[in-house]
Formats: structure tokens, C-alpha cells, sequence
């Protein structure tokens, strides 16, 4: 797992490779092991690098050995040994063990195409020399990232957008049209992020530059079947496909010249993989967890038992309030992006936690909610459906209550109420959103924080029509629950879930995770599984539960699931932080323009007070003070300098 | 402080976060978004705190709540008054 960067020159000249260094330099924690520049022509590669598999022989940037072709390469190709293989009995000659190398000699056997032979998650740039052409590809899923501009004379590529901001040309300004997305979905739609003129390249897609131009095209995507099909298959051979192909996901999963651990979080998926790991490795696991302070939150007795049935060797991290808000200006300077919640910050402990342990890579269950149906979300909507078939009914709303034991706003809601918060209208049920309208449109209601000036500059934007265009023709035909499932693993998974809380938590403490769940052979059978497997009348990954019975502890098995959520506003009142009171005071947030100071003002004094504070409150909270963090770190960096900063120890690698 | 008037200030303080022109006193809160699932619950603490009734679930409902002028009118059901804008907070009669 590493960190790229690189530069083409689009009208002659040739890069700085000072510019090179710099931009890689600011990606150290993705690659603390080494790093190279290759500077040529038109073309500058760096690549920072975090070794796994052959230390020695895997240093990039690398090229074949007629230096015809140039790779910096981020991610892991988990069938490299079968491609190296194919490769050799074709009259390859390899000189290296490494994954890096296999992904050039196929380029130079299949040209672009070669992206659909490789398992693996990748953002990787090739310059081919002969046809002066950077090609730059990203993992199906999204797994790793991949960032671009350009400046008056050259395209600029990273992993990160901090490298790309230590070019000295490219601008650091918030996109307004970004920041209106996350706070309708929680992700932007790529390639749009929030800053101005930084693009994206959306999962599954490859880009490629020649002759000045860019082409951008996607490769693979994920076919659902439109309804419910006549599944010939009985449930118990599917079950057994689905454990042979989860088994072979994390066989090649372990591949790694380092130790492997896993994260364990008590939940159902991580437990599955971390028991398919024990049945394939043979030796004691390493496995962590995540911790909390606040009993609301914490997950540990599950943890324990998890581990204690599987016998691995467990580390524990406790989070606690404090840890939050301590950790959080360094978790947005790695999100890049405004978030909502703070689920991220208990994740970057967590890693930092593996790297203390001497491990920099661990498995975990990432992609089992959105593939196989776990989510409340999908729940729910197959609830409001049901309601909204027959909306006097009293007792299908009692559904939603059972739904959310842990929500207080939810059980002592009338039936009146309820029905106009899940949204069972005739026209609420045609929407092709159906499934997410309660979220985006409790969601969108942050924007009223917004100031004047930005409110008026949005003032014609609809981030849901802006998302209805984009999506396939085939959503259509699909049904309610497919759409939802489309939702959740084409935009919230690389947009928030495998990012802000994914790669780059983890990146941070320099670890790399692996998902077997995401493997493309899994998530495709996931797709063509009729609903019903999925979600058995309201049991949640029914076919995933078959599959790992008596592999994992009985109670996990059926415990009611648990969403993931760690302490939210409240974590930054709980004592004083300096920061908080400094971004969110009226002064700062007027001379940031963004949002009003009277309404954030409003919002702080209620988190103050100690009153009730709602879902909403909670987002527009984190949302508000994760914005202004990315405008101290990001946008105002170069302007104001670090005296006027109160995050020292973040202020002084933030560029 | 009327009735309307306290309740416009508690809506906007703490759900409009200080936005006046953000409502009307016929707006409904629902349509508007203004009040999300744990904000009626806010309410209903507010309104059983300050005027010192109890709310039961029957009376849960939007045309109780929906808006200033629907609380204005429930209170006086409530409270036996005939006209809503004699009836005042009760914090602001007797100051804790």
C-alpha cells in the first residue's frame, strides 16, 4: 500500500522534480518505507511506498526492462500469482516477485483492457513512452483513490488531494457544488469534491492522456438483476457457493510477505472473515478492536467472545470523548472532505493501534452490508413499502419502532408522526430515491446553516436531480431493494465508507486493509442474488448467516444488528478544546463566509447547554466544525500561516 | 411574553437555530422541515415544562402541532381559555 503522485507537462518542458518530491512528501503515511521519483520527457512518476509483498525487489517507480514502460502503483493485485504465471508461459521474463510488475507486463499484453484480468484494489498510473500516453486506472469498487487537476501547463495526479496542493499553481478553494452534495448524501458525486478544480476518478474507471487530451471511461459495473428472478439454485447451494467463494477472497487476501491481522468489531462480517483467516492460516490470528468509554456505543463483550471462540491473539483501543475531539482536526486532514459523523476518528485509533502492534496490514468485513442486504436502511425501506401499501394500517408502522430499539425520537413517535417522517406518500413511494429520502432529506436540512452568500450562490442547485442524471438507465428497471443496494455500493461505499472511514483512517497509521467482501467475484454474485436471500422477510443477510453457521459464535450469529455509530457532537463540549471554540466562534465563521454565524452560534449554545439534541443537530454540528477544519488546514494554510493556527502538530505536516 | 410569541421564540432558537424569517405562525413544521422526529419530542417537553400540562399520545398529532398557530389553538383546548392570546408562558408570569 503506498502513495503515488505524478505530473505531465501538456506543452512541452519537463516536470520539477522538486515539485515531484514535495507533492509525494506530503504522503509519507501512505508510504513511510522508501520513495522514488522517475522524471522523464514530459512525465514525472513519485511513488512513496509501503512494503508487502517483495521487500526488496518491489520499488517503484518501476519500469519493464526495455524502459518502454513506467508504473507507479497504489494497492495490491491479489491474483498476481496465477497473472504471473499465464504471463511466463506467454515468454514473459520477470524480474521482480512482485504484484507491481505482473500489472506492466500485462498492460504490454492487453493494453488498457488489462484492468478487467486483476482481483484486487489499485490506483495505479503507466506511462507508456512509445505512445507518449499516461493511462491511470482505479479499483471496481473504489477501494483505492485516485485525485486529478491541472494547472495552464500540466495535469497533476495523487492519491491524496494534499499532494496535489503542494504544486504551487493549483488553487485551494472550497467547491460550493461539493460541499451542497455532502450535505444532501455524505459523498460528493465523483468526480466532483469539494475543492475547486480537483477532480476524482470514480471507481471503476480509467482515465487516460494523450495528445493533450483526457478520456475518461468506465470499465466495469455492477449489473443487478432487475426482479426477483426464478432462482433454480436451492438456498443451501448457494450458501456453500457463497462460503467456497468468501473462503477463496480471503485465501488470496492473505497473500503478504508481512503478517496479516484483522479487525474484529463484534458484528457479524468481521467475525465471518475473521474466521475464514484462522481455517486458512493454521496459526494463533492477530485481531483489534475498537473500544468505547460510553457503554451506548461499545461493542466489547461481542469482541471478546469473538475472539475468545476463534482463538486469536486481541488488542483493544478504548475511545472515549476526549480521544474524539482530541483526533479530530488530524482525522479531516485525512478525510479531505467535510463529515457528518464521527464514526471515522474511532477507526483512525484503531489503526494506529495495528501499527503500534508491528502490523501494516489487516483483513476486514467492509462491503458485507451494502453486498448482502445487512444495512437498516434496506430494513426500513422494505418496511415504509410495506406501510405505504396500506398507510391507515396502525400496527405496520410498529415495524419502525422495533426497527430502532435505540432511538428514542423513533418509540415514542404517534402514527401521525411516523408517517411523515418515514415518507409513505403515493408520491414518496414512486420516487426513484425511495429508500434514501428520509435520510438525504433530514440530511439536506444542514444547509440552513449555511450563510446568506452560499445559500444564494446554490440557490439553483438539486443535488438529487444532479444524481437522478447520473445514473444508469438500468436503475429503472430495477426494484426497491436493488435500488437501495445500488445506492449504498456504488456512492456511499467509496464515497464515505470505504474513504473518510476507510482508506484513509487506516492510511494514516500507515496500515492497509483488505476486504474479501469487495473481491469483484463476490460483490457479482451478491448482485444476481434475488432479494429474498438477502433479506428473508426482515431477516438481514439471511444467505451470509447460512453460509457462516457454527463458524462463528451462535450469538453473533443472532444478535440484532448494530449500526456502527460513535459519540457525535457531544464529544467536543465534553471538556474544553480550544480549536472548537476558535473555528466555530462567530468572528471565524464570519471572516470563513461559509456558513451563518448567528445559526452556528445558536447550535453551539444548544450543545452548551447541555438540552436534548437531535440526529440533526448532531450532523450539523460535526458538519459545521469538520468544514471549517478543512478551510484552516486546506484553503487558509498558505494565506495565513501556521502562527495564526491552534492546531500545531497538524499545521506543521499539512503541507 | 404571548403565547405565540414564546413559542415562535423556542421554534426559532432551537430549531431554526435564530432564523426569524424563516417562519410563519401558519407554516407547517413538517412541510417545512423544520422539526425532525426528535425535535417533536423537544416540543412536547417544552410545551408539558412551561405551561405545565401533560400531553398524551392521542393528542400527539399534527393538528395539534403542526405549527404556531395549531399549538396556539391546542393550548387553549387544553387549558380552557377561549382566546389564545391571553394565555402567557408560565415562566414568563412567574420567573423561576
Amino acid at each position: 500500500m503506498c502513495g503515488i503522485s505524478g505530473i505531465v507537462k501538456l506543452h512541452g518542458g519537463s516536470p520539477d522534480p522538486q515539485t515531484l518530491r514535495d507533492m509525494i512528501g506530503t504522503l509519507a503515511h501512505r508510504g513511510p518505507d522508501g520513495s522514488g521519483v522517475y522524471c522523464r520527457g514530459p512525465v514525472g512518476l513519485a511513488h512513496a511506498r509501503l512494503s508487502i509483498i517483495d521487500l526488496e525487489g518491489g520499488r517503484q517507480p518501476m519500469s519493464t526492462a526495455d524502459r518502454k514502460l513506467w508504473i507507479s502503483f497504489n494497492g495490491e493485485i491479489f491474483n498476481y500469482i496465477e497473472l504471473r504465471q499465464e504471463l511466463i508461459q506467454k515468454g514473459h521474463t520477470f524480474t521482480t516477485r512482485s504484484d507491481t510488475e505482473v500489472i506492466l507486463h500485462l498492460y504490454q499484453e492487453e493494453g488498457e483492457e488489462c484492468v478487467q484480468r486483476l482481483n484486487g484494489q489499485w490506483a495505479f498510473a503507466i506511462w507508456d513512452v512509445d505512445q507518449q500516453k499516461l493511462f491511470v486506472s482505479r479499483d471496481r469498487l473504489g477501494v483505492r483513490p485516485v485525485f486529478y487537476t491541472q494547472t495552464s501547463d500540466s495535469f497533476l495526479f495523487a492519491s491524496e488531494i494534499k499532494a496535489l496542493f503542494a504544486h504551487p499553481e493549483v488553487e485551494r478553494a472550497l467547491d460550493l457544488k461539493g460541499l451542497d452534495q455532502i450535505f444532501t448524501f455524505w459523498f460528493t458525486l465523483a468526480p466532483r469534491t469539494v475543492f475547486k478544480g480537483v477532480c476524482q476518478l470514480p471507481p471503476a474507471h480509467s482515465l487516460v492522456l494523450q495528445n493533450g487530451q483526457i478520456r475518461v471511461r468506465r470499465y466495469w459495473n455492477l449489473e443487478y438483476d432487475p426482479i426477483e428472478p426464478p432462482f433454480a439454485a436451492s438456498e443451501k447451494k448457494l450458501s456453500e457457493d457463497l462460503l467456497n467463494l468468501l473462503l477463496d477472497a480471503t485465501r488470496i487476501r492473505l497473500r503478504s510477505d508481512v503478517p496479516v491481522g484483522a479487525y474484529l468489531s463484534g458484528g457479524l462480517d468481521s467475525t465471518v472473515i475473521t474466521a475464514l483467516a484462522h481455517m486458512l492460516v493454521g496459526s494463533r490470528l492477530r485481531t483489534f478492536s475498537v473500544s468505547f468509554e460510553d457503554r451506548e456505543f461499545d461493542e466489547g463483550v461481542y469482541q471478546r467472545e469473538a475472539s475468545s471462540f476463534l482463538n486469536t491473539q486481541h488488542s483493544d483501543v478504548s475511545c472515549s470523548y476526549r480521544d474524539i475531539a482530541e483526533i479530530f482536526p488530524e482525522v479531516i486532514r485525512h478525510t479531505e472532505q467535510p463529515i457528518l459523523r464521527t464514526a471515522p476518528a474511532p477507526f483512525f485509533l484503531l489503526s494506529k493501534l495495528v501499527r503500534e502492534n508491528g502490523f501494516k496490514v489487516v483483513l476486514t468485513g467492509e462491503g458485507a452490508d451494502e453486498m448482502f442486504g445487512g444495512y437498516d436502511i434496506f430494513k426500513e425501506a422494505k418496511i415504509r413499502q410495506f406501510w405505504g401499501r396500506n398507510t391507515a394500517s396502525r400496527w405496520r408502522p410498529l415495524l419502525l419502532k422495533r426497527l430502532y430499539p435505540y432511538m428514542d425520537g423513533i418509540q415514542k413517535q404517534s402514527h401521525a408522526y411516523l408517517k411523515s417522517f418515514f415518507h409513505v406518500s403515493e408520491q414518496d413511494l414512486a420516487s426513484p430515491f425511495f429508500s434514501h429520502l428520509p435520510r438525504w432529506e433530514l440530511t439536506a436540512k444542514l444547509k440552513m446553516l449555511l450563510s446568506r452568500a452560499t445559500r444564494a450562490e446554490l440557490r439553483e442547485r438539486d443535488a438529487l436531480h444532479e444524481l437522478e442524471n447520473e445514473l444508469p438507465a438500468s436503475y429503472q428497471s430495477l426494484g426497491a431493494f436493488s435500488r437501495a443496494e445500488y445506492l449504498e455500493a456504488m456512492y456511499l461505499l467509496p464515497g464515505y465508507i470505504l474513504s473518510s472511514q476507510g482508506d484513509r483512517m487506516a492510511m494514516a497509521n500507515s496500515v492497509e486493509g483488505r476486504y474479501p467482501f469487495l473481491d469483484f467475484r463476490v460483490v457479482e454474485f451478491a448482485a444476481k442474488l434475488p432479494p429474498s436471500m438477502k433479506m428473508k422477510v426482515l431477516d438481514q443477510k439471511h444467505l451470509l448467516k447460512q453460509a457462516a453457521s457454527g463458524m462463528i459464535p451462535s450469538s453473533i450469529l443472532r444478535r440484532h444488528k448494530q449500526p456502527y455509530r460513535a459519540p457525535d457532537g457531544k464529544s467536543f463540549f465534553h471538556s474544553p478544546n480550544a480549536y472548537v471554540d476558535d473555528l466555530l466562534s462567530p468572528d471565524r465563521i464570519r471572516v470563513d463566509g461559509i456558513f451563518d454565524a448567528a445559526a452556528v452560534n445558536a447550535l453551539v449554545a444548544k450543545f452548551k447547554s447541555g438540552r436534548t439534541t437531535s440526529a440533526k443537530d448532531n450532523m450539523a454540528l460535526v458538519g459545521v466544525l469538520s468544514t471549517q477544519l478543512l478551510i484552516e488546514q486546506f484553503v487558509d494554510y498558505q494565506s495565513k500561516g501556521s502562527s495564526q493556527c491552534h492546531l500545531p502538530q497538524i499545521c506543521a505536516a499539512s503541507s | 411574553m404571548s403565547l405565540a410569541a414564546d413559542l415562535r421564540s423556542f421554534v426559532i432558537n432551537n430549531f431554526l437555530l435564530g432564523r426569524e424569517e424563516a417562519l410563519n405562525d401558519d407554516d407547517s413544521f413538517l412541510e417545512q422541515g423544520i422539526i425532525d422526529s426528535t425535535g417533536i419530542l423537544e416540543l412536547v417537553a417544552h410545551l408539558e415544562e412551561t405551561y405545565g400540562i401533560e400531553i398524551t399520545e392521542s393528542e400527539l398529532v399534527p393538528d395539534n402541532l403542526d405549527s404556531i398557530n395549531r399549538i396556539v389553538a391546542y393550548l387553549d383546548r387544553k387549558l380552557g381559555h377561549g382566546d389564545g392570546t391571553t394565555v402567557a408562558a408560565a415562566n414568563a408570569v412567574c420567573p423561576a
